[in-house]
C-alpha cells in the first residue's frame, strides 16, 4: 500500500455537492468555500472573515457543520457537501429553519444568514446526537439528547456572527424548528 | 499561501516517512490553524501530509482502566464521548469552552495540543516576532500584551498558549504518544509544552518528523471530581484571559488527589506544582485552597498590563476548587 | 407657528404588547409558505386590511406635506428579498461571475509614515496565473479626489500603516493573494506618531465637525456657571476605537466595456460612487454603471466610495479583465474607516433639586494626515437638556493613523455613552432618580439653536420604558444586589439621534395589468428598503401591497441619496411618494384605458427635502438594561434591554424592530466587548481580525425589546418617519455602563468593560 501522493500543485477530486457529483481538478491551496463560489457558482455560503472567526461559511460536510473556508477541498475527496442552496431538497419547498428565518425576520443584510442556516441545522443533529455544549449540566447523563432552551441555542450558535444583531430572531426561529 | 504539494498517507508508518521525505513537510490534521496560519504566510510548507484521516480517530478504553484518545478524534467527538464525559468532565468541559462548534467538528486531539499562540504580532508578518522569525524581536514586550504570559515568559517571547483543552489534560496528568522514525515515545502534557527561554520558535518537544498518535489519560484520574473554568471577554468563541482546570479528590475532609492547572497564563499549560504540592494531605477548605493558590501565584510575574491575571487566576481556582469540595459534613 | 402637541400613543407594535419581558412572536401570517409565495412581491398586503394600521392615531393638524394613511405602512410587512437571501441565491458584490473575471489582492504598508522607495514586481509577477502588479508608479492615473483616502497609488507617500500600496491581479484568489506577499516593497521610513492625547503640540479646534456641525458651540457663560453650581460633577469618559465590520467585507468587481464602466459593489450608496468614479476617471457618469443590488451590511463604512471600488476599476483598466477586489478581512480596521477614539470631558452644574445651570461637554479625538474627519461626539449635548449655560467643543489632532469615518452614529453614539454616563453620576450626586433627572432637564425648545422641537417625546420614552421595565421597584442604591457571585445593577439612559433627509428622485409606473413599478437608486443594506418603499408607494397608490414592485440598487434607475444618517428611507420614500400620488392623480384624471407601455411620473424632491425648516427636528429615546457582573471573573453580562423610542411614524414595525434591535445589540458590544487598541509603536490597530476584535456573539445577545410611541409629527415627510437605523446604538452603551455601576458601586469610565477593567476595579475598590 502507498501514499496517495500529488507532489504538484494540483490534484483531482471528486465530492458530491447537494447531491450531485463534481470531479474537479484543484489547486491545493483551494478551500472548499472557494470551490463552493468560484468553481461551481454556488456563492450562498459566503466568505465573512476567511480564517474561522465568523461562521458566514458554514456548510455541512459529510453532515457535520465545519467553516468551509479552514477545510482544503483536496482534502475532501469523496466526501458529501450540503450547502445552503441544497438545504430546500429539490427545491421547491424551503427547509423549515429557511422557513423560520423568513417568518421571524431572523436577518437583515442577510450575508451571515446561510451560515446562521447551515450551522442551526448542524447545531440540531448534534443536540439530537446528544453532543453536550458548553452551558448543558455536567450533571446530564450523556449519550441522550440535549434539550435546547435558548441558552443552549445560543451558546451552539456562538460561532455565527452577526453584525447586524438578528440574534434574539434567529433564536427565535430555531426555537421554531424545535417546537 | 505557497504552492504545495499534497500527501495522503494510509498509516502512521507511511506519515512519518511521507514527512521524512520532503523537507518543508507539515502533519495537516483538521487544518483550522494550520490553514489559518497559511493563509496569513506564518506557515508556507512545500508539502502537507494529510493525517486526518489516519486510523487515530476512536477512543478506546484499555484493561487498566486508562483511555487513549486518538490523534485524529475531533474536538467535539471527544468532548461528547461517555467515557470522558462521565470519567474526565474537566476534559470534556475545557474542549467545550473553546472555539465554536463548527471548529470543534473539524479540530483534532493531535492538532489542538499543537495550534499556535494568537498573539497578534506572531500572527502579523509585517512586525517582529521571535517566534516566528528567530532574532526579529518581541513586539509584544513594549507592545500591546494584555492577553500574554505571566508566567515562564523570557525577554524573548511573551506568548500564550491557546489551548483549552491542554489545560484540562495537563491537570489530568494526560500523556502525549508520538511516533517518529526513531520509534514511539510518550511524554507527559504539561511537559509536552516548552517555556520560550532562547527559542520560542520551538512550542512543544516533539522533535522534527515526529507526529502525536494519541493522548493517553489515566486511570488514576477516572472518575474524580473535576472542572474547567474559563474567563474571557465575550460570553462564547473566544480565547481565555485565564482559565483553570482542577481534578480535585478529597477523602475525610482532606485533599488526597489534586491536579490544577492554569490556561491563559504562560507559554504552555501553566501545572501549578506548588499549589497542589501545598493541597495534597490539607484540608480541603477555601482558606486552604486559597493559601495554596497563593503559594502559586506568589511566583507569577506580570507584565505591564495584564497583572489583572493573577488575582483572575486565583478566584478561577478558588472557586472551581470550593465547587468541587465536598460540602463538609455535619458532624 | 407652535409645534404640534400630538398625545403619544403607545404602540403594541406587535403581539408582545403589554408583556414586556417577553418579545413574542411577530405576525408570521404575511410570510408566504412556499418558496413561489413567498417570492416577488411578499404578499404582504392581503394581511393588513385598513383597520390593522397599528395603533390608533392622534389627531394632528395638517400643515406641511400631507401624508396619506393607508393599508400598508406601518404594517409588519416581509422582507421582499427575504427568500433570496435564506436560500442563498442573493448575489452579493463578489458573486458574480463575470466571464474572465480575476481577482485583486491588495498590499497594505508596512510601515507608519514615510513614503514608497521601491516596489519589486518580479517574484510576484513570476508566480503562475498572476497577471499584473500595479504599484505608485505605474497604475492608472487618476484625477484628483474630494477623498483623498481615494488616490490610491497615485504617489509613493504612506500616510499610515496599511495604506495600500500596491495590488496584485491573478486569476484565482489564491494566486493574488500569494503575489500580493511575494510583492517586496522598500520604504523611506519617518517618525510617526499615533499617540492621541489632549495635550498635543498639534491638537486643533476645528471649524467643523462630521455632519456640518460647528466644532464649538458656547453659550452663557458655561466655565463660571459651572463653577458657581452647588452640585457640580466634573469627570472624563473614553471610547476606544471601533470597528464596523459589517459582515460583507468591501468588496467591488469591476467590468469596462471599451469606455463603460460597470461595477458591482457593496456600498450603501450607489450614486456616489457613480460621481466619484466618473471623476476620478474622467468619465461621463452615463458611460458609468453601478450595482448593489445586496449589500452584506455596512453601517457607515460603505457610506462612501472605499478603494475596493478604485482599485478593481484601476485593475479591470490595466488588464483588461474583470477584476474582484474583495478587502480581507484583516485588511478593513485600516483601510475603510473607523470609530476615532474620544476622550470626553464633562462639568455638569445643578442646582440642589437636580436642574442643570452649565453643562460642558469638550471631546479630543483623533483624524489622520489624509484629510480630516472630527466624530461630532460633542454634539448630542446641545440637543438633550435644558443648560441655559453650555459648552460643546472638539479638539481634533492629526496623527499618522488610519482615516476615521463614519459608524453607526458616529458622534452620537460615543458622546451619548459619555454625557448620559454623566448624568448618571449627577443623579448620584444628587440622590435623584435618574430617569427623574432627565425629566426635570427637559428642555422647551433645542438648546443649541433655540427652535422649537418638531415633536420631541423623550419623556414619554423615560415613562413609558421605566414602566416596562419595573423601573419602580429599582433600589436606587449602589453594590446592593447578589446572586450569588453575581452583583446585579439597572440603568437608564437617554438616546437621540436628529432627522436627516437629502433630495433624491424616484419614479412610478403603472402597467396596463394593473401592477405598479417603483423605481429609485436606494441601497437595501439589510434595512429593508425595498420592501418599506414599496408600502409607502401601495398607500400613495391606494392599492395593495402585492401590485407594487421595487427596484433598488442600479445607477441606472433614478438617482438618491446614500443609505446614512439614518436618512435612506426618507429621503427616497419622500421622492416615492411624489411620484406615486402624481401617478394616482393621472390615473384618476384618466379616460380610456392605459397605453401599453404604462404610465410613468418622475419625482425630484430638491427643494422640499433640502428646505429649511424653522424646527430642530430629531429622534429621542430611552434605554434601560440590567447586568450581571460576576465577582469571580469580572465578566459582565446583559441579562435584559429594552429599548423604547418616538421616532416618528414607525412604517414596517417588522424590519424597524430588527434595526432596534440591532443598533442595541451593537451597543452592547460597545458596552461589553468590543475595543479596538491604536498600538503607538505601529501606528495601526492591534485587534486586526474577528477572533481579536470582540463583535458579540449569540452567546452575548439576551432577549432584547425595542418598541415605540408612535409619534405624529407633521413637520418630517409625507410619512412622517424618523430615521430608526442608529438611534438603537445610542445610549445603550450608557445605560448598560450605569447598570454596571448599579451593580458593584464603582464608576467605570473607560470602555469596553471587559473582565480585566471589572475585576481589577472590584478588587481594588470592592
Amino acid at each position: 500500500m502507498t501514499s496517495d501522493n500529488r507532489l504538484g500543485p494540483h490534484s483531482e477530486i471528486t465530492l458530491r455537492v447537494n447531491g450531485k457529483p463534481h470531479t474537479l481538478l484543484v489547486d491545493h491551496r483551494r478551500v472548499l468555500l472557494d470551490l463552493l463560489r468560484e468553481d461551481l457558482g454556488l456563492t450562498g455560503s459566503k466568505k465573512g472573515c476567511d480564517h474561522g472567526q465568523c461562521g458566514a461559511c458554514t456548510v455541512l460536510a459529510d453532515g457535520r457543520r465545519v467553516n468551509s473556508c479552514l477545510l482544503l477541498a483536496v482534502t475532501l475527496d469523496g466526501s458529501e457537501v450540503t450547502t445552503i442552496e441544497g438545504l430546500s431538497g429539490d427545491g421547491e419547498e424551503p427547509h423549515p429553519l429557511q422557513r423560520a428565518f423568513l417568518e421571524r425576520d431572523a436577518f437583515q443584510c442577510g450575508y451571515c444568514t446561510p451560515g446562521q442556516i447551515c450551522s442551526a441545522v448542524g447545531m440540531l443533529a448534534e443536540a439530537a446526537a446528544g453532543h453536550p455544549s458548553h452551558v448543558t449540566d455536567p450533571a446530564e447523563p450523556s449519550g441522550r439528547p440535549v434539550p435546547l432552551d435558548r441558552t443552549e441555542i445560543r451558546e451552539r450558535l456562538s460561532g455565527n456572527l452577526c453584525r447586524c444583531g438578528a440574534y434574539p430572531r434567529i433564536v427565535d426561529a430555531v426555537e421554531d424548528v424545535i417546537r | 499561501m505557497k504552492a504545495f504539494g499534497y500527501v495522503r498517507p494510509r498509516t502512521v508508518e507511511e506519515a512519518a516517512e511521507a514527512y521524512a521525505a520532503h523537507p518543508g513537510a507539515r502533519y495537516l490534521a483538521g487544518g483550522t490553524n494550520l490553514v489559518d496560519l497559511m493563509k496569513l504566510g506564518v506557515e508556507s510548507p512545500a508539502v502537507l501530509v494529510d493525517i486526518g484521516r489516519l486510523p487515530l480517530d476512536t477512543v478506546e478504553e484499555r484493561p487498566d482502566g486508562s483511555l487513549r484518545v486518538g490523534a485524529t478524534v475531533r474536538n467535539s467527538d471527544l468532548a461528547a464521548h461517555p467515557l470522558v464525559r462521565d470519567r474526565y468532565p474537566v476534559l470534556s468541559q475545557a474542549l467545550l469552552a473553546g472555539a465554536s462548534g463548527q471548529l470543534r467538528n473539524a479540530a483534532t486531539t493531535g492538532g489542538n495540543l499543537l495550534q499556535r499562540t494568537r498573539c497578534p504580532y506572531f500572527q502579523d508578518l509585517d512586525k517582529p516576532c521571535n517566534k516566528r522569525v528567530p532574532g526579529s524581536g518581541c513586539a509584544a514586550l513594549a507592545g500591546v500584551h494584555r492577553d500574554h504570559a505571566v508566567f515562564g515568559h523570557s525577554d524573548r517571547c511573551i506568548a500564550t498558549h491557546p489551548s483549552d483543552m491542554a489545560v484540562a489534560l495537563a491537570a489530568l496528568d494526560a500523556r502525549v504518544e508520538l511516533y517518529g522514525t526513531e520509534g514511539t515515545r510518550s511524554i507527559p502534557v504539561a511537559d509536552f509544552h516548552r517555556l520560550p527561554g532562547e527559542h520560542p520558535e520551538r512550542d512543544t518537544e516533539i522533535r522534527p518528523g515526529e507526529l502525536i498518535t494519541g493522548v493517553l489519560l489515566p486511570a488514576a484520574r477516572a472518575g474524580v471530581p473535576s472542572a474547567y473554568r474559563k474567563a474571557r471577554d465575550r460570553a462564547s468563541y473566544a480565547f481565555a484571559l485565564a482559565s483553570v482546570a482542577v481534578v480535585l479528590r478529597v477523602a475525610d475532609g482532606v485533599v488526597d488527589q489534586v491536579g490544577l492547572a492554569f490556561g491563559g497564563l504562560a507559554h504552555r499549560p501553566w501545572r501549578a506544582h506548588h499549589a497542589e504540592t501545598a493541597l495534597l494531605g490539607a484540608a480541603a477548605t477555601p482558606p486552604a485552597f486559597e493559601g495554596a493558590i497563593d503559594l502559586e501565584l506568589e511566583r507569577a510575574e506580570p507584565l505591564r498590563d495584564n497583572a489583572f491575571k493573577v488575582p483572575l487566576a486565583h478566584n478561577l481556582a478558588l472557586d472551581t476548587l470550593t465547587r468541587l469540595a465536598p460540602a463538609p459534613s455535619p458532624v | 407657528m407652535p409645534p404640534t402637541d400630538p398625545t403619544p400613543q403607545v404602540a403594541g407594535g406587535g403581539p408582545s404588547g403589554d408583556d414586556p419581558l417577553v418579545p413574542g412572536a411577530l405576525p408570521a401570517e404575511d410570510v408566504a409558505a412556499g418558496w413561489t409565495e413567498a417570492a416577488g412581491a411578499g404578499g404582504s398586503a392581503r394581511t393588513a386590511p385598513p383597520s390593522e394600521a397599528p395603533g390608533a392615531r392622534a389627531v394632528r393638524t395638517y400643515e406641511e406635506p400631507a401624508p396619506r394613511t393607508g393599508a400598508a405602512l406601518g404594517a409588519a410587512a416581509g422582507r421582499r428579498e427575504g427568500r433570496e437571501k435564506v436560500s442563498g441565491a442573493a448575489r452579493y458584490a463578489g458573486e458574480h461571475h463575470l466571464s474572465g473575471r480575476v481577482y485583486g489582492w491588495p498590499v497594505p504598508a508596512g510601515i507608519a509614515r514615510g513614503r514608497v522607495t521601491g516596489v519589486d514586481t518580479s517574484a510576484a509577477l513570476a508566480l503562475p496565473g498572476v497577471l499584473a502588479v500595479l504599484t505608485p508608479g505605474d497604475a492608472p492615473r487618476l484625477a484628483e479626489p474630494d477623498d483623498a483616502t481615494l488616490a490610491l497609488l497615485q504617489n509613493p507617500r504612506v500616510p499610515h500603516r496599511g495604506w495600500c500600496v500596491a495590488l496584485a491581479v491573478a486569476e484565482t484568489p489564491e494566486s493574488a493573494r500569494d503575489a500580493a506577499r511575494a510583492v517586496r516593497v522598500t520604504y523611506a521610513r519617518e517618525p510617526h506618531d499615533a499617540g492621541l492625547r489632549p495635550d498635543h503640540p498639534d491638537a486643533y479646534e476645528p471649524e467643523e465637525a462630521n455632519g456640518g456641525q460647528p466644532g464649538r458651540l458656547e453659550l452663557g457663560d458655561p466655565a463660571a456657571a459651572f463653577a458657581a453650581a452647588p452640585v457640580r460633577v466634573d469627570t472624563a469618559y473614553r471610547v476606544p476605537p471601533l470597528h464596523n465590520h459589517p459582515m460583507e467585507p468591501h468588496t467591488t468587481t469591476a467590468d469596462w466595456d471599451g469606455d463603460r464602466l460597470t461595477v458591482y459593489t457593496s456600498s450603501q450608496g450607489g450614486t456616489t460612487v457613480r460621481s466619484v468614479l466618473a471623476g476620478l476617471f474622467r468619465l461621463p457618469e452615463e458611460q458609468i454603471t453601478v450595482i448593489a443590488e445586496h449589500v452584506g451590511g455596512g453601517f457607515g463604512s460603505k457610506g462612501t466610495p472605499r478603494p475596493d471600488v478604485v482599485l478593481a476599476a484601476m485593475a479591470a483598466r490595466r488588464t483588461g479583465r474583470p477584476v474582484t477586489v474583495a478587502f480581507p478581512r484583516r485588511h478593513l480596521p485600516t483601510t475603510v474607516g473607523h470609530r476615532a477614539p474620544t476622550l470626553h470631558r464633562l462639568r455638569l452644574g445643578a442646582t440642589p433639586d437636580g436642574r442643570l445651570i452649565a453643562l460642558l461637554h469638550e471631546v479630543t479625538t483623533h483624524t489622520s494626515r489624509v484629510k480630516e474627519f472630527v466624530e461630532q461626539a460633542a454634539v448630542p449635548s446641545r440637543v438633550m437638556y435644558a443648560a441655559p449655560h453650555l459648552l460643546s467643543t472638539h479638539t481634533v489632532v492629526p496623527l499618522d493613523v488610519p482615516t476615521p469615518s463614519w459608524m453607526r452614529a458616529p458622534g452620537e453614539a460615543p458622546g451619548m455613552y459619555a454625557l448620559e454616563s454623566a448624568m448618571d453620576e449627577l443623579a448620584g450626586a444628587l440622590g435623584l432618580d435618574p430617569v427623574e433627572l432627565r425629566i426635570r432637564n427637559e428642555p422647551e425648545r433645542d438648546p443649541g439653536t433655540g427652535s422649537p422641537f418638531s415633536s420631541r417625546h423623550l419623556v414619554e420614552c423615560l415613562r413609558e420604558g421605566a414602566r416596562r421595565f419595573g423601573w419602580d421597584r429599582r433600589d436606587p442604591r449602589p453594590g446592593t444586589r447578589a446572586d450569588g457571585p453575581l452583583l446585579l445593577g439597572t440603568g437608564v439612559a437617554a438616546a437621540t439621534y436628529p432627522v436627516m433627509v437629502s433630495p433624491s428622485t424616484a419614479t412610478a409606473t403603472a402597467l396596463p395589468d394593473g401592477t405598479f413599478v417603483v423605481r429609485v437608486n436606494a441601497s437595501d443594506i439589510g434595512t429593508g428598503a425595498r420592501t418599506v418603499l414599496a408600502q409607502v408607494a401601495a398607500d400613495a397608490l391606494h392599492v395593495p401591497l402585492d401590485r407594487v414592485r421595487t427596484e433598488v440598487g442600479r445607477t441606472d434607475l433614478p438617482p438618491a441619496p446614500l443609505a446614512g444618517g439614518s436618512s435612506g428611507t426618507a429621503s427616497w420614500g419622500w421622492a416615492v411618494h411624489e411620484a406615486c400620488t402624481d401617478l394616482a392623480a393621472r390615473l384618476a384624471a384618466l379616460t380610456g384605458p392605459l397605453p401599453t407601455e404604462g404610465i410613468e411620473t418622475r419625482a425630484d424632491t430638491t427643494g422640499r427635502a433640502d428646505a429649511d425648516t424653522p424646527y430642530a427636528r430629531h429622534a429621542f429615546g430611552a434605554h434601560f438594561a440590567e447586568v450581571a457582573v460576576d465577582t469571580v471573573t469580572g465578566e459582565t453580562r446583559v441579562r435584559r434591554l429594552l429599548g423604547v423610542y418616538a421616532a416618528g411614524r414607525i412604517l414596517n414595525a417588522r424590519t424597524a424592530r430588527s434595526q432596534f434591535v440591532g443598533g442595541m445589540t451593537m451597543g452592547l458590544g460597545m458596552a461589553l466587548t468590543e475595543g479596538s487598541t491604536l498600538d503607538r509603536p505601529f501606528g495601526d490597530f492591534t485587534e486586526a481580525d474577528l477572533a481579536s476584535y470582540h463583535v458579540p456573539a449569540h452567546a452575548d445577545v439576551p432577549d432584547i425589546e425595542a418598541d415605540w410611541i408612535e409619534e405624529d409629527d407633521p413637520h418630517l415627510n409625507p410619512m412622517g418617519s424618523k430615521g430608526i437605523g442608529e438611534i438603537g446604538i445610542v445610549g445603550t452603551a450608557a445605560a448598560i455602563g450605569n447598570a454596571v455601576h448599579h451593580a458593584t458601586g464603582i464608576r467605570f469610565r473607560d470602555l469596553p468593560l471587559t473582565p480585566d477593567r471589572i475585576l481589577g476595579a472590584l478588587l481594588r475598590e470592592g
